[in-house]
């Protein structure tokens, strides 16, 4: 494959002709940061806040959009282009909620990382800002459109992640939104709510409703495992704080990526619904009482040892679950075929 | 499958039969949808006009149950066509002649009068699977939940074998399994005839290396009864007790009122589970399992991945994972069953496997595995059927079409279909209890076409009681044609719509499969 060289803050860096200098510099582990860039999706070079100086060039290039060239000299952290960085912070504070302090994406947040890394305290313009209402009236995703820094991420998510183009830009000028055909909110539109735009917004104009006002993003402790659905498999992170399940996020799974659907991101409250099974149950005259352990467990045994004895093991049925880990069904394959002696075990795995 | 759901991405021609992708498998649908907007070409076989029916080239709206008809059509008119893949049938397979012998009466005009597909479709289809350079197949219970389910599978796999669209990447013959770990369940044994792996209780060799291992004189030799011979067997008092672990046949097994009148009948039983299911709440001993998140395990995915289950949480309550439980009544019936975490079962299960003895929770911790993997320095097997099928050579089943079991007549005029719904999950067990799911789609519907809700005066969202042979139930119409003239669909997900009460209970003879996607019924307006 053909190579192009070039030198990125006095480092050479090799890399396959076509590479953006975004991509250069991240091989040679250099930062630059990005607001709309996104490996998974198509190139935008909207936010600017990648920019880069290149001697010869005009104007400062954004490099997630920029090839680099062979022999091409880059600098990304020269006076000119902190200058530009800090000013695109500036501008996107000036129009931008400054409620870290109760902002469910506070502490995971980029426009909050850059302006802490640049040193942008104030906005440094003032003139008008969006008053929209804060979009709830679904419940996975709460839309604040205040906090929206137009990167267009949630637009190429929803079309080139989940392929159904809920939303797109519309209006013009400051008036520009993202929002579903004829602006009405997720609701009203035909969302599925997949989630995946939230996983990708970079702020917190798009955020899981109950995770993010359940807890402090630093707070969770994140558990690498399977969704329990559908037998596809995808990586799940479930989000813990005091020993209770908060949420999920996605995160790089192997066969998901960062997709997920509705059930996998957002059907996780079965987990401490209250209706769960807590204490052993033994039904007395037609009722349940709660029973210890050791009641249950000696009269499940008494009862099939009993059935055994007197019909044959054949009398005994089994039924494993398409839910259950393998090595729960193992065991309840062994238990069926060497202790009760049947081979009388099924599971719904056709229906 | 035969091959992994990244392939899907790279056909250029996919055809999807009796599946609704993007809702039941809303991921795998993704990859679709993605390989569409590459360029690939969608087929989608499905009475219903699904998400992916609507994004698909052709959709071919079938007769409920006349997949057999359509697909030995195809193969007739690649083999008339010459398109075959001369090659792959002659040096991968046997028994051609029987195939062709056989679909050489399903000319696309016969086809079309059985299935309601015209011909020149069929011919432009068998055209298109045949021609591509890499075509994929994906299934799911559309295709199974038939009376001739098994014999369904055969057909599909013929046309993939007589086209060679097997055994290389982007292709395949891939079933979309539904549950989390259904597949897993499968290769653990968690069946009447086989132990793990497959391997047939029916070998001697077989149930001696397991009886050894576990410590037992011998294992029982005759095969065990399936879900739905259970039912029927306990029905008859021949089962007089049962053991069941997180599954609730109340509202999945069809003929509920039957499956509730044989458990009602039983001496004992004991359900395991994380709620008081319509199952549950039939039991005399019931026993709190702990939830995915309170436990270590591995799922196995639809492409054979074995993937790692992290425990994130601590049981709710007293709460304790299936396999403690399992261990603890096999203790208390004088079988000492101890292990110390979930990564020794694995050990011993790689032990008793050939398809898993390769597979550790070290190595999980690194990445996931796909079977067969049979030894520690193997990396899996992505891809079935590469160079060589698992027999052999690959074999040609020449299948005939037959009508579904119930047609439909005067007293029950509609076909009933059922299914799953993108924001719920089969019982509603879980998904009925989340805070959000069960919110947005917080009803069930009966879809039914303009043409017949006209006819019943029914008007869109009215009440009307839809019965069956079997049993009834109330629910809200929704007048759509998403479904054809003829046909009704809904969902077993609410149990206040509990459909399965109307279903056929009538099976596949070879994988005992029931007929859930076809049952004669009436639908009344409720005045």
């Amino acid at each position: 494959m053909a190579e192009v060289t070039l030198t990125i803050d006095g480092r050479q860096v090799t890399v396959p002709a076509g590479s953006t200098i975004l991509e250069a510099a991240r091989a040679a582990g250099v930062f630059i940061p990005t607001l709309c860039h996104d490996p998974e999706l198509s190139l935008w070079g909207g936010c600017r806040l990648c920019v880069v100086e290149v001697p010869g060039m005009r104007n400062l290039p954004a490099a997630c959009v920029t090839p680099a060239a062979e022999g091409m000299v880059v600098y990304t952290a020269s006076p000119a282009v902190i200058e530009a960085r800090k000013t695109i912070l500036q501008l996107l504070l000036a129009n931008h909620p400054m409620d870290c302090l109760t902002c469910g994406r506070n502490g995971d947040c980029r426009l909050q990382d850059y302006a802490y890394m640049y040193g942008v305290r104030q906005a440094g313009f003032a003139g008008e800002r969006h008053q929209y209402p804060l979009e709830e009236d679904n419940p996975f995703i709460v839309r604040d459109l205040n906090k929206c820094i137009l990167c267009g991420k949630c637009v190429r998510a929803c079309a080139e992640i989940q392929g159904n183009y809920v939303v797109d830009f519309a209006y013009r000028g400051f008036n520009t939104k993202i929002a579903p055909a004829m602006d009405t909110t997720l609701a009203g539109s035909n969302c599925v709510f997949c989630g995946n735009c939230v996983a990708v917004c970079p702020v917190g104009a798009l955020q899981e409703k109950h995770l993010r006002s359940a807890v402090r993003t630093w707070e969770v402790k994140k558990v690498r495992t399977v969704c329990p659905y559908c037998g596809t498999g995808c990586t799940i992170e479930l989000n813990v704080k005091d020993g209770r399940v908060v949420g999920v996020t996605s995160t790089d799974g192997e066969v998901n990526g960062r997709a997920l659907c509705a059930k996998g991101r957002f059907g996780y409250g079965f987990i401490h619904h209250p209706e769960r099974l807590t204490r052993p149950l033994i039904k007395k005259n037609g009722v349940f009482e709660e029973a210890t352990w050791e009641e249950a467990v000696s009269l499940v045994a008494e009862k099939l040892a009993a059935v055994k004895r007197e019909y044959g093991p054949d009398a005994v049925g089994v039924l494993a679950s398409a839910r259950c880990t393998n090595e729960e069904n193992y065991l309840l394959s062994k238990f069926a075929r060497a202790v009760l002696g049947t081979n009388n075990i099924d599971h719904c795995a056709r229906l | 499958m035969t091959n992994p759901i990244s392939d899907i991405e790279g056909a250029d021609f996919i055809l999807a039969i009796g599946t609704n992708t993007t809702e039941t498998h809303p991921i795998i649908g993704l990859k679709v949808k993605k390989a569409v907007r590459h360029g690939a070409t969608l087929v989608v076989v499905d009475p219903r006009e699904t998400e992916v029916a609507r994004l698909a080239h052709r959709h071919l709206r079938l007769r409920p149950g006349t997949d057999i008809a359509l697909l030995n059509a195809l193969a007739h008119v690649i083999i008339e066509e010459g398109l075959y893949n001369r090659e792959f049938v002659e040096s991968r397979t046997e028994g051609f002649e029987d195939l062709k012998e056989v679909v050489a009466r399903y000319t696309p005009e016969y086809a079309a009068e059985i299935t309601g597909i015209d011909a020149a479709t069929i011919r432009e289809v068998a055209r298109g699977y045949a021609k591509a350079q890499n075509a994929t197949i994906l299934y799911t219970m559309g295709v199974t939940q038939h009376i001739c389910g098994t014999h369904n599978v055969f057909a599909i796999a013929n046309l993939a074998m007589l086209c060679g669209h097997i055994g290389k990447p982007y292709s395949g013959v891939n079933p979309l399994r539904g549950q989390n770990n259904v597949q897993g369940a499968c290769d653990m044994g968690a069946l009447p005839n086989v132990l793990t792996g497959y391997q047939s209780v029916v070998s001697e060799e077989v149930r001696r290396k397991f009886a050894v291992a576990w410590g037992v004189e011998a294992l029982p030799e005759k095969p065990g009864l399936t879900v739905g011979e259970m039912i029927e067997a306990a029905g008859r008092g021949e089962i007089r007790a049962m053991y069941i672990m997180g599954e609730n046949p109340v509202l999945s097994d069809p003929d509920a009122e039957h499956v509730v009148h044989a458990l009602e009948k039983l001496d004992f039983l004991v359900v395991q589970d994380i709620f008081l299911t319509e199952t549950a709440r039939l039991a005399d001993v019931v026993l709190p399992a702990a939830s995915f998140a309170e436990k270590d395990g591995t799922f196995t995915n639809t492409e054979r991945r074995v993937q790692r289950v992290r425990k994130a949480i601590e049981p709710v309550g007293q709460a304790k994972p299936d396999w403690e439980i399992i261990c603890l009544v096999a203790t208390a019936m004088g079988y000492p069953m101890s292990y110390g975490s979930p990564a020794e079962i694995m050990a011993e299960i790689a032990r008793l496997t050939p398809s898993y003895g390769g597979i550790s929770y070290e190595r999980l911790e690194k990445g996931s595995l796909v079977w067969p993997c049979p030894a520690p320095d193997h990396p899996g097997t992505p891809r079935l059927h590469v160079e060589k099928f698992a027999r052999g050579l690959g074999k040609f089943h020449p299948v005939e079409y037959v009508p579904p079991h119930e047609q439909p007549d005067a007293e029950y005029p509609l076909v009933l279909n059922t299914g799953r719904r993108l924001h719920h999950y089969h019982t509603g067990t879980m998904t009925m209890r989340t805070g959000a799911l069960e919110k947005h789609y917080n009803q069930e519907y009966l879809e039914i076409n303009p043409a017949d809700a006209a006819r019943l005066g029914i008007a869109d969202g009215e009440r009307v009681r839809v019965v069956s042979r079997r049993g009834q139930v109330e629910v809200t119409a929704r007048v759509t044609e998403v479904v054809p003239p003829g046909m009704v669909f809904t969902s077993f997900h609410f149990p206040e719509v509990a459909i399965n009460k109307l279903t056929n209970p009538v099976r596949d003879p070879v994988a005992k499969i029931p007929e859930l996607k076809v049952c004669a019924v009436r639908v009344e307006k409720i005045a």
